[in-house]
């Protein structure tokens, strides 16, 4: 405890700054498993599912970075990324299962609009 | 007759106030958007970005997407003050269960499916139940009919929380007027 | 105060992380499809809910606390609705869950 306050009353934001560390090198091991299961996934959704952990991922590191940097300006970068991984794997599905882009009639399992 | 067409003039209008409320709501929800993502304040650049507003608007307003799902204020802010901090509980329960059976040295799964009932009235309704099931891990909507929905659950006790229907009542309570 | 602070960024960040983790290797573990989308829930959840949490203490409060909150309910409305695409999907192709609906713990990983 002692050890823990002299360190956040000498240099807090290093101190800080460990955390950080420590945040995005949990987040980096998290990706390499993603991509693992996306090496191995037997079928295409195991890898759709992993890529959007990925994605998930990439927002998460590029805001722990962001602050790393004090360049908070990258969380602009965050949310267009976690745009982009939304609609791409929308995408991705959308094509795995009809083969084109093109717009479904009936869909199996939604609920009508009325 | 005439009774009859003025009921349907009445209902035009009403058609078009509603409308107009929507594409209201969706504007400001733009507008802020946009001030708090871009943080300048000079006159040109605020200019910029009321005509993108407005164009976003306008292609909105082609596709025909600006109802009560694309900018929900009939729901008000009681989503986020009555109804998050108990999804955020459940999150949290939820989340130290699943994390038990993953880390365990031997999986003890007990996999199962199970359909629930969703009795919100609306769409918009069905999808935050849904979208509620799905986020608290342990549980994943697989697919939905009228008003039912099919979930796959990786555990019994996920399975009967889902089945005693606390959260289809809470989000039948939130869409209530 | 400073102090508290400190503790509460590293607490979080730190079980955001375990959080996260703990979902790669439910991803990487899971025997079959179906169950691999819950070990993505907990990271898309809880992991990055208490990590923006903590990264929620680092700044002062200021327009980077409302751009956090912003990604924050970005992701959590957008995490479960693809993974409910991507569930549905999946059963619409024919893929069918592997269930021990009546078998209590003899699964064989």
């Amino acid at each position: 405890m002692d050890l823990l306050l002299a360190a956040t009353e000498t240099n807090d934001s290093l101190f800080n700054d460990y955390a950080l560390v420590v945040t995005s090198v949990a987040i980096l091991v998290t990706m390499i498993l993603a991509l693992i299961r996306a090496m191995l996934g037997p079928t295409v959704f195991d890898r759709v599912l992993a890529l959007n952990m990925f994605g998930t991922k990439t927002v998460l590191l590029i805001c722990v970075i962001g602050f790393l940097t004090n360049r908070t300006d990258f969380l602009d970068l965050a949310l267009l990324y976690s745009l982009m991984n939304f609609i791409g794997m929308v995408a991705l599905l959308r094509f795995s299962e009809y083969g084109s882009f093109r717009e479904e009639g009936a869909e199996i399992g939604s609920s009508a609009k009325s | 007759m005439l009774s009859d067409h003025q009921k349907f003039k009445n209902q035009v209008i009403d058609d078009h106030l509603k409308s107009m409320k929507y594409s209201f709501t969706l504007f400001i929800a733009l507008l802020a958007s946009w001030l708090l993502w871009s943080g300048h304040f000079e006159p040109f650049i605020l200019l910029l970005g009321l005509f993108s507003c407005i164009f976003s608007l306008w292609i909105c307003h082609r596709m025909k997407i600006v109802d009560e799902e694309s900018a929900p204020i009939q729901l008000g802010i009681r989503p986020f003050t009555h109804y998050a901090p108990w999804l955020i509980k459940e999150i949290f329960k939820s989340n130290i269960e699943v994390t038990k059976i993953v880390l365990a040295p031997k999986l003890k799964l007990q996999r199962n499916m199970i359909e629930v009932g969703a009795n919100p009235k609306t769409e918009l309704g069905r999808v935050i139940l849904a979208n509620s099931i799905t986020l608290t891990p342990g549980t994943v909507s697989v697919g939905m009919e009228k008003d039912r929905i099919l979930v796959h659950a990786l555990s019994f006790e996920g399975a009967e929380e889902d089945l005693s229907g606390d959260m289809d009542r809470r989000v039948c309570r939130l869409e209530g007027k | 105060m400073m102090v508290l602070i400190s503790i509460l960024t590293w607490l979080l960040l730190l079980s955001g992380s375990f959080f996260a983790v703990v979902g790669g290797i439910g991803i990487v573990r899971l025997p079959e499809f179906f169950s691999r989308l819950h070990g993505g829930g907990i990271t898309d959840t809880l992991g990055a809910g208490l990590i923006i949490a903590g990264l929620l203490f680092q700044g002062e409060l200021s327009l980077v606390t409302v751009k956090l909150l912003m990604i924050l309910f970005f992701l959590m409305v957008t995490s479960p609705t693809s993974c409910h695409a991507l569930a549905r999907s999946a059963m619409t192709q024919g893929f069918k869950p592997v269930l021990e609906v009546d078998t209590l713990d003899s699964n064989k990983n």
